[in-house]
């Protein structure tokens, strides 16, 4: 573990720590200045219209529950700006999706979003330790990404010193790494995991580096990650999380506790549903997360289904912080399915899988319907080290994946043991499940 | 006087006994006895060769997953009572037996019994104090090219 410590300091008390009651009473006034704001916008307007929905019998924030909900497909089909809803004269910034499936998506900022911005992202990076004496490194891309600007306006509103080194050039973000003595990194968990091994191949030592603390998001990473970020850079690395289609980083991000991401509530209204029935989950259960923007001006969006699956959390931070808390992201409901009623991801195979060890990170997961129930197989690459010529040791592995599968899931599978290179490698997103009921149907 | 004792891998579907066999029969690999135990989802199949690292060699270039462990090996009597003899001093010396099998050569009144101990050292130990006959492995291939 990394030698530094994290002072817990907040950046703007008030809102961090206000009694919930407040809070959801300011949650409340913000939403119907939204819903007002939000009129402007045709989906919006056709869609009040046509469930009957008035801004002003929007009481309280269980009334949140009749607004429509907000797909990526609605944002798509009013490409490039038909969810503006200020005149265009006011924006000031665009930004947009990365667009892997298709056109970006893009989204506007008004003079008083990129300000509300800003203070989201310096909230959750002075929570998770960074002072204005600190120089930071920023390895995000710099362009339509949010990332990039994002944080390097958070950055300067703390008024730490920055180096934007944007995206790549690995080489030169070690040499960066050494003469600019950063303190902190903000990148992608991934490519903090590039510049470790990076750091490690060009044999220096990390606890000669300058580097106190991470900054990491933009993409969905595990804590086994997390671990080897921390050990082989030296570091102590941070989670955040954001999308563009809300505002990007600053929808949530860690305290000093690293338990979870502190959700802005004064700005966001999240809910956590199930996607199948779009009923509310119980608290600390696996849910989509559904969020409505409260104080975004050029772009605001009521409902919006991010299709990531998180769990919430709203017991006290010992940080004194009050806002609710998020799990990482723990999957997409785009890979989610259903079993025997019980909604599963693969990134929860996969935690199980990490628990065990000896089993390699290769997986497969199957289903199928023999009878009138379904069954699922999940197929584990063997590793040569793991194997024994005696049979209990071989069913003791095969009944702790077995068991660990079930803890996390609530499921029971077969597990089925495969001869190592023998599953699909994926250089893209790999397929990890494969729904033979589908076929049968 | 331990044996080398090959064990592979195998998956629990057709034919993925075949690839081990092609292997060995393309290096020309005599193949003394095997025993496979199975399961639902895979099986373990265990061999003993004379050239055995040879085999693992082979059969790991062929991609399979293969161990080596020691086993015992002991001479029996071919006759009633024979293993019974051997398996009273097994429980006399409180040794625990992880698996076993048998076979015997063309010829002869003698049947061989394979056994992997958890201990094998101790096993041996025991066996000969007690008189009974642990084949060596240059021992066994010679009686079996007899």
């Amino acid at each position: 573990m990394s030698p530094f410590r994290i002072e817990n300091r907040l950046w703007d008390p008030p809102a961090e720590t206000m009694p919930r009651e407040q809070l959801q009473a300011l949650q409340v006034t913000r939403l119907r200045a939204c819903i007002a704001r939000v009129a402007k916008v045709p989906f919006y307007r056709e869609a009040f219209e046509r469930l009957g929905i008035v801004w002003d019998s929007i009481n309280t924030l269980d009334d949140l529950r009749r607004l429509p909900l907000t797909t990526k497909q609605d944002l798509r089909e009013h490409y490039p700006l038909g969810f503006l809803a200020v005149p265009r004269e006011q924006v000031v910034r665009f930004h947009g999706s990365s667009g892997t499936t298709g056109k970006p998506t893009f989204v506007a900022y008004t003079a008083e979003d990129m300000k509300l911005w800003s203070n989201m992202c310096a909230r959750f990076l002075i929570a998770g330790g960074l002072q204005t004496h600190h120089v930071v490194q920023i390895a995000f891309g710099y362009g339509l990404f949010t990332g990039g600007f994002g944080l390097h306006q958070g950055v300067e509103k703390v008024g730490a010193a920055i180096v934007p080194a944007a995206a790549g050039n690995t080489a030169r973000q070690l040499l960066l790494l050494q003469d600019m003595a950063p303190d902190v990194l903000i990148c992608t968990p991934s490519y903090a995991l590039n510049l470790a091994e990076a750091v490690h191949r060009e044999g220096l030592d990390p606890h000669r580096l300058a580097l106190k603390f991470g900054h990491f998001g933009g993409e969905p990473w595990t804590e086994a990650m997390r671990e080897r970020i921390e050990q082989d850079l030296a570091i102590i690395a941070f989670n955040n999380y954001g999308l563009s289609e809300i505002i990007g980083p600053g929808v949530s991000g860690e305290c000093a506790c690293q338990q979870g991401m502190h959700l802005q509530e004064d700005h966001f209204l999240v809910e956590c549903l199930d996607p199948a029935t779009l009923e509310p989950v119980p608290e600390g259960q696996p849910g989509e997360l559904v969020i409505t923007t409260l104080t975004r001006q050029a772009m605001p969006v009521i409902r919006y289904r991010t299709r990531d699956i998180s769990t919430l959390d709203y017991s006290p931070c010992p940080c004194g912080r009050t806002t609710a808390r998020m799990s990482r992201v723990i999957g997409r409901t785009d890979d989610m399915f259903i079993v025997r009623g019980v909604n599963v991801y693969p990134s929860q195979i996969e935690e199980a899988l990490l628990r065990v060890e000896g089993t390699a990170p290769h997986y497969l997961i199957e289903i199928s319907r023999p009878g009138a129930l379904d069954e699922v197989t999940v197929k584990v690459e063997l590793l040569p080290g793991q194997f024994s010529d005696r049979m209990r040791v071989m069913q003791a592995f095969r009944d702790k994946i077995d068991r660990e599968i079930h803890s996390i899931t609530g499921i029971r599978v077969n597990v089925a043991l495969v001869e190592p290179q023998t599953l699909e490698r994926f250089l893209g997103k790999a397929v990890r499940v494969i729904d033979h009921r589908r076929l049968q149907e | 006087m331990k044996l080398h004792q090959l064990s592979l891998f195998l998956e629990n579907k057709p034919r993925q006994l075949r690839v081990p066999s092609k292997v060995l029969a393309a290096a020309g690999v005599d193949i003394l006895t095997l025993a496979l135990a199975d399961t639902q989802q895979f099986g373990i199949l265990r061999l003993i060769v004379q050239d055995w690292e040879k085999a693992r060699q082979v059969l790991e270039q062929a991609g399979c997953v293969v161990n080596v462990t020691e086993v015992v090996a002991i001479e029996v009597p071919d006759r009633p009572g024979g293993l019974d003899q051997i398996l009273a001093v097994v429980e006399e010396a409180d040794l625990n037996i992880e698996y076993m099998y048998s076979f015997t050569f063309h010829r002869g009144d003698r049947a061989i019994l394979v056994i992997r101990f958890e201990d094998g050292d101790a096993a041996i130990a025991a066996l000969q104090a007690n008189g009974i006959n642990v084949i060596e492995s240059v021992e066994l291939f010679k009686q079996a090219k007899a």
